[in-house]
């Protein structure tokens, strides 16, 4: 009735990451070009070092406010006018800053690129930054702010990160600000954020789909060579951890139907050289289904519907982290079985099998990665923010493969570290903190998420 | 923009779509199940979606999760879902491992019952319960998933009831009824399979053949009964709901033409007009001008029997009552109604939806899976290639007779959440921690 033997591959097709050019404007402003002639569309990505590690203290917040300003209006037309003439040629831009950019985006068909990508350079090089509309957008951010207190999973997250990261490292405050941080932001903060940050050499141009280098260049010429401004640089460090010992600490949401779940600490920059063997070994850990992680405890003990690890990467050092939400009765034993599972990866070389589960999964879905013009913009955009090699993608799948059960172990033993976790519960403390007080954590630190 | 389809049908009653694209050494596999939430039995709630996991723990040439492991190791993604009236299953994987795709579910089509165990219904049971609790009672709003359904269907009607199921329900399911919905169900002639990206034509249909072709046909299924509904609720129905949640928000349904007809379209230009985007009629008037809401939205069900939904969802601002809330939303539907729309816009509206139309088919799995979608719900995949046109053929006179007739108060459906009263707070919030041990 069916056939019982499973059959093989036959010879794969190869396949490469598309081919893009690089150009340069008199006023400093980088060009990445990608054609990719699939469909008659066009992906614009700009990307401006302009991050919300250059907040002020005191002052979260403020790239974020400024990269959504950039869409409330410009010189030549009010928030309205500008949505409504995008949105007529079938597009809109999205905007927003985060640790390592501040990224504007839009994808529109290939006969309305030229009249959007007009508009697109309005915005970007002639935002009008009216009071009323940051105030609104203000407000906006505070009602976030306050959905956020009923929401488990980003409730965790952030409290995850105030967590592991010392108080004066600036990823232990909220990538957009907090409330206190955004009602003290003003107009003036924001149009002295953009003039010092938004600048042609700070900025990087990204083109992908059907569309030439000659006609890009045309395109950006005509519209971006009258924009000027100087580089300015700064750094700030911000991934100063808060403490080296473990800790544990209960969210308080006293009717929780499920105990949401983090446990990590501090990672590593994306810079890093193991950056390979890290994400080979993650996948193995907790990055894939067929993850020990998720295997464990999702199918071996239907704790969750599931359970992954992941690095954040940044220019900084990210949080490692392991993200799940489990029934509240069994908090303690799905903590039992992830520190299992973390001292497994300890414990041994993982055997050639779960290494080629990874490695080839990695290496074949490359390709499903890049169907859409959109994500290959964004691939170049990761480029210039992490300031990655050109040929960084044609070696992908050579350095994944190169990666090996010694290498993986290797990763894990440095790069994970059990004396150093840090866990985090959103969750009925009545149903969970007596359970975890003897994980060997230390005491159980309970925090209730207050209003003022 | 049109895309390449073949299509034909094998003797048991498969239907098959295939779509050339050889741009990337890639190829999507999506089978759609006729079955979804709407064919549960009473008591059985949740069951359709509980079927879906179980088709992931083994078949008969298949261990349990083999099936995940074995795409990915091929450098492939997978997953399934579940809907009122379908189940889909899809993977993408390297064009040389389509036999493999493709074999894995000829495998669990044809052969999936030796695979069931008592244990691994147990395990997947409590899985979806967590699912549930992840998803719908732990997520503030996440109820509205079954709230509306229950307020907008009849009771005896199949999409009343929730899709991921009651806690009891899903206690209840038994090897038994796995056995079962899978005869009844899980048959080539209530399926579709569709193929879209980098493939030999006449290889494909080779290996179709030679996996699926000697599954047998199912003895066919009990029809949907009292499946037909009013054009209309006949009243404005309405239903507030405390919950834990921070802001207020308002789900607003109206009863609106069947997915793939005519009138679908209308309706869903009419959504677009509404709440997509910042230069929508809800957007500009209560987000940007009014600051009444935090955000708006709109969106279609897409179910293509009895009747569709049409959908606007508007979150409030923190200092605004769900009174209120409601009293702008249905003055702006209001005036939809008395005044109509322009044709610009339509034009608007067409414009956006036509980008996304064509961004989204830029993937071999969408592609795959709205193949799949119109030659199940319609019966013809070609009608694909008709929808560019169907959209650009609304009129500003249907879309205006459409909310004349369709968004007035006899077809409203308010369900509303505010916050418990514990959580109604004056000012702004922020997560300042007091540590009380």
């Amino acid at each position: 009735m069916t056939v019982a033997i499973r059959p093989q591959p036959g010879p794969a097709r190869e396949y490469h990451f598309p081919d893009f050019v690089r150009r340069q404007l008199d006023n400093g402003l980088t060009l990445i070009v990608a054609s990719v002639n699939k469909l008659p569309i066009v992906s614009v990505v700009a990307v401006v070092d302009a991050t919300a590690l250059g907040d002020k203290k005191g002052k979260e917040g403020t790239a974020n406010l400024t990269a959504q300003a950039l869409r409330e209006g410009t010189t030549t037309r009010d928030g309205t006018r500008l949505a409504l003439d995008l949105e007529k040629l079938g597009t809109s831009i999205e905007a927003g800053a985060d640790w390592d950019s501040t990224v504007a985006s839009m994808t529109v068909l290939k006969d309305r690129l030229a009249a959007a990508f007009g508009i697109f350079a309005e915005v970007l090089t002639k935002p009008r930054f009216r009071t009323e509309d940051i105030e609104r957008l203000k407000a906006e951010r505070l009602a976030e702010r306050m959905q956020l207190l009923t929401e488990p999973r980003g409730l965790a997250d952030e409290s995850f990160a105030r967590f592991i990261y010392a108080d004066n490292s600036r990823y232990a405050q909220p990538m957009s600000g907090d409330s206190r941080s955004v009602s003290s932001l003003s107009r003036d903060d924001v149009v002295s954020f953009y003039e010092c940050n938004y600048v042609p050499p700070q900025t990087t141009l990204i083109m992908a789909g059907d569309i030439t280098i000659e006609e890009a260049v045309t395109l950006a010429e005509s519209a971006l060579s009258e924009w000027c401004g100087e580089r300015k640089t700064s750094s700030v460090d911000a991934d100063r951890g808060a403490r080296d010992s473990r800790a544990i600490e209960i969210i308080v949401k006293p009717d929780a139907a499920q105990s949401e779940l983090r446990i990590g600490h501090v990672g590593v920059p994306r810079s890093h050289p193991d950056y390979f063997p890290i994400v080979v070994m993650n996948a193995v850990l907790g990055g894939l289904f067929s993850s020990r992680i998720n295997l464990n405890l999702r199918e071996a003990h239907g704790y969750t519907y599931g359970a992954s690890s992941y690095y954040d990467w940044r220019r900084q050092s990210g949080p490692f982290v392991i993200s799940t939400a489990v029934q509240s009765e069994v908090t303690r034993e799905a903590i039992a079985e992830t520190l299992k599972e973390i001292d497994r990866m300890h414990e041994e070389e993982i055997g050639e099998e779960e290494l080629t589960l990874a490695t080839s999964y990695l290496e074949g879905v490359f390709p499903i990665r890049y169907e859409t013009t959109s994500a290959i913009a964004s691939a170049l955009a990761n480029l210039v923010m992490f300031d990655l090699p050109e040929d960084y993608y044609d070696r992908y799948r050579a350095n994944i493969g190169s990666v090996t059960t010694h290498d993986v172990l290797d990763a894990a033993r440095k790069h994970v570290q059990p004396e150093r976790l840090q866990i985090v519960v959103v969750g009925n403390p009545e149903l969970v903190k007596s359970s975890i007080e003897a994980l060997g954590f230390g005491s159980v630190r309970t925090r209730e998420v207050t209003d003022f | 923009m049109r895309i390449p389809i073949e299509s034909f049908c094998l003797d048991n009653g498969l239907v098959v779509t295939l779509s050339r694209d050889n741009t990337a050494p890639i190829v999507a596999v999506n089978l759609w199940y006729h079955v979804g939430s709407a064919n549960e039995r009473v008591g059985r709630t949740g069951f359709a979606h509980l079927f879906e996991h179980m088709l992931f723990q083994g078949s008969e040439h298949v261990g349990a999760n083999e099936h995940f492991e074995l795409v990915q190791r091929a450098g492939g993604t997978l997953n399934g879902s579940t809907w009122l009236e379908r189940t889909n299953y899809f993977e993408t994987v390297p064009s040389n491992q389509l036999a493999l795709a493709l074999w894995l579910e000829a495998d669990r089509m044809g052969a999936l019952l030796p695979a069931m165990t008592q244990k691994k219904l147990d395990t997947q049971r409590d899985v979806v319960k967590n699912e549930r609790r992840w998803s719908v009672d732990n997520q503030p709003y996440g109820t509205w998933w079954e709230r509306l359904p229950a307020l907008v269907f009849p009771e005896s009607h199949p999409f009343h009831h929730s899709l991921i199921g009651s806690m009891e329900d899903l206690s209840e399911a038994s090897l038994e009824d796995v056995e079962q919905f899978f005869r009844t169900y899980y048959t080539p002639d209530n399926a579709v399979l569709s193929i879209a990206g980098d493939f030999d034509s006449a290889e494909a249909r080779n290996l179709v053949e030679q996996y699926f072709g000697s599954v047998p046909r199912g003895a066919g299924k009990p029809p949907l009964e009292g499946m037909e509904l009013p054009e209309k609720f006949g009243e404005t129905l309405r239903l507030v709901v405390e919950d834990d949640v921070s802001l207020p928000r308002l789900y607003m349904a109206f009863r609106s033409p069947v997915f793939g007809s005519e009138g679908y379209y209308i309706a869903s230009v009419c959504g677009a007009i509404l709440g997509m985007r910042r230069g929508s009629r809800l957007y500009r008037s209560l987000v940007r001008e009014k600051q009444v809401a935090a955000d708006t939205t709109a969106f279609t069900f897409d179910l293509a029997k009895g009747s569709d939904l049409l959908i606007v969802d508007v979150t409030a601002r923190p200092e605004i009552t769900v009174d209120r809330l409601q009293e702008e939303v249905e003055h702006e539907i209001d005036i939809l109604v008395s005044d109509g729309v322009t044709q610009e816009e339509v034009e608007r509206a067409v414009a956006l939806i036509q980008t996304d139309m064509i961004t989204a088919l830029q993937s071999a799995s969408e592609r795959a899976d709205r193949l799949s979608m119109f030659a199940t719900l319609l019966g013809d995949p070609s009608l694909i290639n008709e929808q560019a046109d169907r959209y650009h053929s609304v009129t500003a006179a249907q879309v205006s007779e459409f909310a004349c007739e369709k968004l007035g108060p006899d077809n409203r459906a308010l369900l509303l959440y505010v916050p418990r009263p514990e959580r109604a707070v004056e000012s702004d919030a922020d997560l300042i921690g007091a540590t009380v041990s």
